[in-house]
């Protein structure tokens, strides 16, 4: 295969792209919660960098795109430390079927498995031992996140080469299975694992700065045109078509939400545009190039709606997830990858599809809900039993960030306050 | 002397300050402060989930004056300060011993 610059050039900004979305997502994270935790809320973000960064290049990639064991993961000692992935026989740079370097696949999918993980930390906020995170996001990429890219992607058990391709071939553009429902599923695991806040449900814990949470939503937004263009691995008009659908469905999901906020609680929040613009980018991340721009605008107002609903269902049930990571996250994965069931434009219901492709998407949404609710679940409580997942009842209550990093964010704790009042004097 | 503290509405302070100002008074100390009175704070919804914020912001603006004075500051500050909604605050007067100008030494009324 000829190596093809233009598809190269637009990987590599790709993968660029989706990396800014962790740093995104640490500032989306870290406005949410208060004053005294947002170093730690941001450390989890950038602390799956640092680990994840290290671990795909050993073992990650081989686990992901390997040698296939059973349909389940890839061989990890087969392509271990990259051996094999970078030079062809000749020992020429490695070219895929798109013309682009084998390695700059690697670099793209690396920043996938970063912010899967990532996502995860929002339902543990204010309370999590650092270390015990740490040593997490090495062992659930691992065994959780890698085995999934594997089925769904690596050419395993949720792939078009797997056994329910025989039904329809599964659909999973850039992640609603392997990265939006993963997380959120692993995110209520370890919610129930690790418990509640100190005063959860009793104490006020509202956001400590929302600009930090607007602007991390935007960093987020405009990463995810890599998450998602970049998913057409190459730079054509399915790249476009998956920029658009991410674009309209997530302005749709703002206006969802807001309306939802509007009839329910009297306002629309800036929180609640910001919320809304993740639930459509989670929802269109399976779907977007499969369904219409058109269609694209039912998947977004529907995850938007459908959230803002969700987000309420841990005061219900008395799970502490903590920034909503299964309200957002795990409920507009599951929409966006059923949703194309109904609206691809090729095999969807409503477009004269039948019913199989709904059947399929409805099948790996549930492979992937058992699947990382079981790793999750033993990964989260060996941890326990081996390094307990709680900070002290004294560091929690007087603030994860002095206790565990030995750092605070800011002098005092922000009041919100509107002293210090200027002036104007214009000049002519 | 007299210590003339107000707690006011933020967005009150230019005025409060520049009315003293013109009222001629020469110092004040201004800190945030929050709190709240009959006003009792205010409600705030995140995600769905309704806070009510008790402690609002406020700011405190303190100035010393001679006994003569105390009245008509307390005036001009209650008069800058007033929107007439509920949460504009309170104004109040405190008698005090001794007031010393640090870089001088001066005591009492001269040092105000």
């Amino acid at each position: 295969m000829e190596l093809d610059t233009g598809a190269t050039a637009w990987m590599l900004m790709s993968a660029s792209l989706v990396l800014l979305m962790t740093p995104g997502l640490a500032l989306f994270y870290g406005g949410m919660v208060r004053g005294k935790s947002v170093l730690n809320m941001m450390m989890m973000s950038f602390g799956a960098i640092a680990v994840v960064g290290v671990v795909y290049v050993l073992w990650g990639w081989s686990m992901s795109y390997g040698a296939d064991l059973g349909g389940i993961v890839g061989n990890p000692f087969d392509q271990f430390g990259l051996s094999g992935a970078i030079y062809d026989a000749a020992g020429e740079f490695a070219i895929d079927d798109f013309g682009v370097p084998g390695i700059v696949g690697v670099g793209f999918q690396a920043t996938f498995a970063i912010i899967t993980v990532a996502l995860i930390s929002g339902a543990i906020a204010d309370r999590a031992k650092f270390g015990t995170w740490m040593v997490f996001v090495a062992v659930w990429v691992t065994l959780c996140y890698f085995p999934m890219a594997h089925m769904v992607w690596g050419g395993g058990l949720l792939s078009g080469d797997g056994p329910f391709a025989s039904i329809a071939t599964p659909i999973d553009f850039a992640g609603g299975t392997v990265v939006h429902i993963n997380a959120g599923v692993a995110a209520l695991v370890l919610a129930l694992v690790v418990g509640k806040r100190k005063g959860f449900g009793s104490e006020p814990m509202r956001p400590h700065n929302l600009p930090l949470v607007m602007l991390g939503a935007a960093l987020l937004w405009f990463g995810w045109f890599g998450f998602n263009g970049g998913s057409a691995f190459t730079a054509d008009g399915f790249a476009g078509l998956a920029w658009v659908n991410t674009t309209v469905a997530t302005a749709a999901a703002v206006l969802g939400w807001l309306l939802v906020e509007k009839l329910r609680d009297g306002s629309a929040t800036s929180l609640g545009a910001a919320s809304g613009v993740v639930a459509g980018l989670v929802a269109i991340t399976p779907a977007a190039g499969s369904v219409s721009p058109v269609g694209s605008i039912a998947v977004g107002a529907i995850a938007g709606v459908l959230s803002a609903f969700a987000v309420g269902l841990k005061y219900k049930l008395g799970y502490d997830d903590s920034l909503d990571v299964v309200g957002v996250h795990l409920v507009s994965g599951l929409w966006g990858t059923v949703s194309i069931g109904f609206l691809a434009t090729e095999t969807g219901l409503f477009y004269g599809g039948g019913l199989n492709q709904l059947a399929v998407q409805a099948i790996i949404a549930v492979v992937a809900i058992v699947f990382s609710g079981i790793i999750t679940y033993l990964i989260a409580i060996a941890l326990k039993a081996v390094m307990g997942w709680r900070v002290s009842e004294e560091a929690e209550v007087g603030g994860i960030d002095l206790a565990v990093h030995s750092e605070s964010a800011y002098e005092t704790v922000p009041q919100g306050s509107a002293s210090g009042q200027i002036k104007r004097e214009i000049r002519a | 002397m007299k210590l003339v503290t107000g707690v006011v509405q933020p967005h009150r302070l230019d005025d409060v300050k520049s009315a003293l100002e013109a009222a001629g008074i020469r110092g004040m100390t201004v800190s945030e402060a929050s709190g709240y009175g009959r006003q009792k704070g205010h409600t705030e919804v995140y995600r769905g989930a309704e806070y009510t914020v008790d402690l609002v912001p406020k700011v405190r603006v303190e100035v010393l004056v001679a006994d003569e004075d105390a009245s008509t500051v307390v005036d001009v500050v209650v008069k800058a300060a007033q929107t007439g909604r509920i949460g504009d605050g309170k104004v109040w007067t405190t008698t005090l011993d001794d007031v010393v100008r640090v870089r001088t030494g001066e005591h009492g009324d001269a040092a105000l």
